[in-house]
């Protein structure tokens, strides 16, 4: 392991990437500090509409006259949790059923996969849209579970797919020779010799999950304003494109940066464990 | 070979049947019936309620329910929409050749430029272009698709004014437009959001084909074609590019659900006349059938692609024909 985080730590995209990722963690987590404004606070409904970046607002301000800087750290903070918690739900789920189908086998493993088949069948973002119409108000967590499980069907596929060529093994075989119980094996040798592709899947899926997130929001049935989320400032800045493109513009580029962090990462780690892809 | 495509034409339809049960799940565990509304309310007596859920059929068994779900969606009765007051079959039906269209010019944009990208990449792997066009293609895919719409739309539209920012045709002159000057109209309205679509799409496709192209430009049988002296051109085109395209086409197959969740935000963006902007539209008013039929028929759409990827690998790699 500690052989991958250095590789990891030489290839110089993959430092961008964590050096970013590192810091709009800290930016979110620490938006109430950093920011200048209350993201919700109407500073000066008649004065301060529609401010274009300046020294005091440098992202400028939006309708209701809030700093739009402050909106997007406070976004950043219910994106990227949003997103690292609903790809947790997901990646616990798929190496669950994953791990269950593999090591079964035969008709479980049939069941399991066919079921996954016809869930991949459907566009994410439809499935994700069928629910949300269905369950009308489903607030922050909802979405997180709604997010989570809708998103772990591919996970389960590669990690059924790695527990089918590690399981075969020699060390495998020792083990159970030893005396060790489904769990020792699965704990101990296992999940450490799959969990390589499980974090690269985690990681680029974190991106993905920030860019569905958005995208539900920007269609007003994600996060629920006043809440400021990335996507719905977009579409709240589409309105008034013409005369104040800055409302959409900047929470765009905070979402292009944040995933194009996560990918560089994951693309990162992913040359560390494969040293042969490029 | 026939036997290959009724196997795969099966399967197909087993998954289709899938996503049925799925969405029929999914409706059973949502809170309430399509007639909570009328029966929550103070102004309709309980016996019109009781047999309004004796017409539509509420009050059978579950698995009754559920056999004539699926026989409904199997002969294209998707339920009613209630905000178009007609089937939800044809307030679909309607939009679904906009969404195909735009579909399609974004399918030819995401593997016209993927794969040229790619392959020019994968020729020059390691140069500095490469690294520059890496680096762009990954941030593209880092976009909010949404995004790059609204961006391409402030540039070329707003700004520049060179191409019109909403609608699938000119909302005021296009009926009185000579059949040349309808296309070219609709090629103007097509462009933004084709463009939006294709480039995520594209962005995808290059480093998917660089990869390709670089596996296959080791291999001993290129060196050979070099040691014989053919044209370089000849070497990456003949030689290189035929067999760099195989794993591609897998990728076709994956495009799809992308594409189609991408049409719902595009179509919203430019407001483009298709089926996911009127499914948004459907959340918005609460017509759930629309919103589960579009659902169905994207699924359907995906199944659809993959066979159709399946069949085309098949055809082009005759490795594969003895195998499976």
């Amino acid at each position: 392991m500690s052989r991958t985080l250095r590789l990891v730590w030489q290839d110089r995209r993959a430092r961008v990437g964590l050096a970013l990722v590192v810091l709009f963690a800290l930016l979110a987590a620490f938006a109430s500090v950093v920011a200048s404004h209350d993201p919700t606070a109407q500073l000066d409904l008649v004065g301060k509409q529609y401010q274009p970046p300046s020294l005091a607002h440098p992202f400028g301000t939006d309708f209701y006259s809030r700093d739009l800087l402050s909106r997007v750290l406070h976004g950043a903070r219910i994106s990227l949790s949003i997103a690292v918690l609903s790809v947790a739900v997901s990646i616990v789920l798929g190496t669950a059923v994953g791990l269950a189908a593999g090591l079964a086998g035969g008709l479980v493993d049939q069941v399991l996969m066919r079921g996954v088949d016809g869930a991949l069948a459907m566009p994410r973002l439809f499935l994700v849209l069928v629910v949300v119409a269905l369950w009308e108000d489903i607030g922050v967590v909802g979405l997180v579970l709604i997010l989570g499980l809708t998103s772990w069907f591919d996970t389960s596929r590669i990690v059924r797919a790695e527990v089918l060529s590690v399981k075969s093994r020699q060390f495998i075989a020792a083990a159970r020779a030893v005396g060790l119980g489904l769990r020792g094996i699965v704990g101990r040798h296992l999940l450490p010799n799959i969990a390589g592709p499980i974090i690269v899947m985690a990681t680029l899926g974190i991106g993905q999950m920030i860019l569905l997130e958005a995208g539900l929001s920007y269609l007003g049935v994600g996060v629920r304003p006043p809440t400021p989320s990335w996507g719905q400032i977009i579409a709240d800045g589409q309105q008034v494109l013409r005369t104040a493109p800055w409302v959409a513009l900047f929470p765009g580029l905070a979402i292009v940066v944040t995933v194009l962090a996560f990918s560089l990462l994951g693309d990162g780690v992913r040359r560390a464990l494969d040293p042969r892809s490029q | 070979m026939h036997r290959f495509v009724a196997a795969r034409l099966l399967q197909a339809v087993a998954i289709v049947f899938l996503v049925g049960t799925l969405t029929f799940l999914l409706l059973q565990l949502a809170p309430g019936d399509p007639l909570s509304s009328t029966s929550s309310s103070l102004l309709v007596p309980r016996t019109v309620v009781e047999q309004q859920r004796r017409a539509f059929g509420l009050d059978r068994p579950i698995l009754e329910q559920y056999v004539r779900y699926l026989g409904n969606l199997a002969r294209g009765d998707f339920g009613y929409s209630y905000r178009e007051h007609r089937p939800a079959w044809h307030a679909i039906r309607d939009r679904l050749p906009n969404t195909l269209l735009l579909a399609a010019a974004a399918l030819v944009v995401t593997f016209g430029l993927g794969i040229g990208l790619g392959v020019a990449q994968g020729l020059r792997a390691g140069s500095r272009v490469d690294d520059v066009l890496s680096l762009v293609s990954l941030t593209v895919y880092s976009t909010p698709v949404f995004w790059l719409g609204i961006v391409l739309l402030l540039l070329f539209g707003e700004t520049l004014r060179w191409l019109p920012v909403s609608g699938a045709t000119d909302p005021v002159v296009y009926d009185q437009l000579s059949l040349l000057a309808q296309a070219w109209d609709r090629i103007r309205h097509l462009t933004l959001p084709a463009v939006t679509l294709g480039a995520i799409g594209a962005a995808a496709t290059a480093r998917f084909q660089r990869a390709a192209m670089l596996d296959v430009i080791r291999q001993d049988f290129i060196r050979t074609a070099r040691a014989k002296g053919l044209a370089e051109r000849t070497v990456v085109l003949r030689h290189a590019l035929r067999n760099a395209l195989l794993p591609v086409i897998t990728l076709f197959g994956l495009a799809f659900p992308l594409l189609l969740g991408g049409t719902v935000l595009v179509e919203t963006v430019f407001a483009w006349p298709g089926m996911g902007k009127l499914t948004v539209d459907a959340i918005h008013g609460r017509d759930y059938f629309v919103v589960t039929g579009a659902a169905v028929l994207a699924a359907v759409m995906v199944v659809l692609g993959n066979l159709l990827a399946d069949i085309l690998y098949r055809v082009l790699d005759p490795r594969t024909r003895e195998a499976a």
